[in-house]
């Protein structure tokens, strides 16, 4: 098709529109940055800038040297993050394969009961209740792990839906003719040929995890147990106090602002680094929330 | 006897065949059963009068006393529509933003520049709202903030946002926008990537300038992915963001006022100061509403385009 005038027109007004949506997008990411890397007194004196008089190391320097409540909440996060994000996968592949067959018996009662869990919730109130007094997982690294987050009903039914259709129903005879089992089935057919879909619900399994600070804020008052997004939760309520009452909370100091996004900062930096190489399977899985079977 | 004995075995054999699958599926349902099922049930708290000693179901009956309660409550109306209103504003302007947006990055001529477009508007999306609250402080804070050395550089004078309710629902539509447009976007995206393009050329050949080949091919071809968009956002309007509605907010008293929806009542009304009654009667209503509104616009959207139907 041959361009006109008009539709170059359009192109680079698109384009022009686009690198402003771009800068607007991506001015808050720096200016947090940039915030982290000024002087204390610059900061207070001057305000946030995004060309600061004065530069400083200091907020890092104090993370690698005595940021031990810092570097243990990180690890905190990066541990529950990997087993969350790999018992998610595991669970949701579990349950979609036999889901994903044209004759288990039963089948209509199980899809009814994941299917139900996504149409009707109790809610915070008896959620909080049955977890913190009949199965007491308050202040236990089972309370960053397990509620909410451990089982999506949505990506069952998604991955569900994949095998389904991306796998030939041949390929499983086949293989129990030559007196594979169901597990061996799972292991060497399900596994390889799913691996684009396991992949997408991990990625997004995965973020849930390592952005989650619900559960820390409703289950966790240890600070010794805290995930880096609770840490960061705390620090602000720490502020508030200190506005409020005028003095720091008994607990808790109160850390610079310099140091405040820099450990913002590094609490995104995995993300930023990995996420031109996990857009993809983003997009991926929102086009695929969106086509249910 | 022997008549039905065979079957049986048969049946037996069956199911011994399909035991491993049984297996496998057992993990998934404990986790629904503690989960989703179990909580389910402690939705009786709502008629009841909750005491440690009592437990969830120990405790007493109490009726409706708990509703009468949340009714009477200044509150309630006040979170109720700030939930409605904010969720409305919301879809309305995600749509159009994320159309808009769909729509230019398809039209950038430049392959890289359209690619980085494309990611940079998902950016958002992948960072928690917690550092989004850090970064919309940066800008807001009364002594320090970037907006308040704007207004002072301009001659201006400081304002203390996080105690002026006036701007909030505007702040928190625009941080909304920034965050969460870029979901839809990529959708609409998909949506246009999808359409035949002859339909472009014929658009063309007859005369169709730009802008009109948008109005008569790609915006009929959005209609469907926006109407699923609604409908399902629809279902969810009495649910609102938690994150967004008590981070951002930085949990300020003074503007309370027009950051409060039924998600951050609950939450306060179980941890910060319980009132365990009346929040749950206000959480089960939330679910009660959320489920007979999911099915309502569910049975819509399958009228209006079966495929997009959640069941």
């Amino acid at each position: 098709m041959v361009k006109s005038k008009q539709d170059k027109r359009f192109e680079l007004f698109a384009s022009i529109v686009m690198i402003l949506v771009m800068a607007v997008i991506i001015f808050p990411f720096v200016l947090l940055f940039v915030s982290s890397i000024t002087d204390e007194n610059t900061l207070l004196i001057n305000g946030y800038s995004i060309f600061p008089k004065k530069l400083s190391l200091d907020a890092y320097k104090y993370i690698w040297n005595s940021g031990s409540v810092i570097m243990r909440a990180y690890a905190t996060t990066v541990c529950i993050t990997l087993v969350g994000t790999i018992c998610h996968v595991a669970i949701v592949a579990l349950v979609a394969y036999p889901l994903s067959l044209r004759n288990l018996p039963g089948k209509r009662v199980f899809n009814f009961l994941i299917l139900f869990t996504i149409l009707f919730h109790g809610g915070l109130v008896p959620t909080y209740m049955i977890y913190t007094t009949v199965l007491h997982i308050k202040d236990t690294y089972l309370a960053l792990l397990v509620p909410n987050l451990l089982f999506s009903s949505f990506n069952a039914i998604i991955v569900r839906t994949y095998l389904r259709t991306n796998v030939p129903s041949e390929l499983y005879e086949s293989a129990k003719i030559d007196g594979a089992s169901e597990f061996r089935i799972f292991r060497e057919i399900v596994l390889p040929l799913g691996k684009p879909i396991f992949v997408t619900i991990a990625v997004f399994a995965g973020l849930n995890y390592w952005n989650d600070w619900t559960n820390g804020l409703y289950y966790i008052s240890d600070s010794s147990k805290y995930s880096i997004q609770q840490l960061l939760n705390v620090m602000v309520k720490n502020i508030q106090y200190l506005t409020q009452y005028g003095r720091a909370p008994a607990n808790g100091a109160i850390p610079s602002i310099g140091l405040r996004m820099a450990i913002a900062f590094i609490a995104m930096l995995p993300i930023l680094i990995m996420y031109p190489f996990l857009t993809k399977y983003f997009e991926k899985g929102i086009t695929l929330g969106s086509v249910k079977g | 006897m022997s008549k039905n004995s065979k079957p049986l075995r048969l049946r037996a054999q069956r199911f011994k065949g399909y035991l491993p699958l049984y297996l496998m599926m057992l993990p998934a349902f404990v986790y629904l059963l503690i989960n989703n099922y179990w909580p389910m049930s402690g939705l009786v708290l709502a008629f009841k009068k909750y005491t440690v000693q009592g437990g969830i179901w120990g405790s007493q009956w109490v009726g409706l006393r708990n509703f009468q309660f949340l009714f009477r409550n200044n509150e309630t109306a006040v979170m109720v529509r700030n939930t409605l209103c904010y969720n409305l504003a919301f879809m309305v302007i995600n749509v159009i933003v994320g159309v808009f947006l769909a729509i230019l990055i398809t039209e950038i001529g430049n392959k890289t520049l359209r690619k980085l477009a494309q990611s940079s508007v998902l950016l958002p999306f992948v960072v928690s709202i917690i550092i989004v609250s850090y970064m919309v402080r940066a800008f807001l804070d009364a002594d320090t903030g970037l907006l308040n050395s704007l207004i002072v550089a301009w001659g201006g004078k400081k304002t203390s946002w996080y105690d002026t309710p006036g701007p909030w629902p505007f702040i928190l539509t625009l941080v909304n926008t920034w965050k969460g447009a870029g979901y839809g976007c990529i959708l609409y995206i998909s949506t246009i990537m999808g359409i035949d393009p002859s339909l472009y050329e014929v658009a063309h050949l007859s005369g169709a300038s730009k802008l009109q080949s948008i109005r008569y091919v790609t915006l009929p071809y959005l209609k469907p992915t926006i109407i699923t968009m609604v409908l399902l956002n629809m279902g969810r309007i009495f649910n609102s963001d938690f994150g967004l509605f008590f981070q951002v907010p930085q949990n300020s008293g003074m503007i309370m006022d027009v950051t409060q929806t039924i998600d951050t009542f609950v939450y306060r009304g179980l941890i910060v100061q319980p009132n365990i009654g009346m929040t749950a009667a206000a959480s089960f209503l939330q679910s009660c509403i959320g489920f007979a509104l999911v099915l309502a616009f569910n049975a819509i959207t399958r009228k209006v385009s079966r495929d997009d139907a959640l069941f």
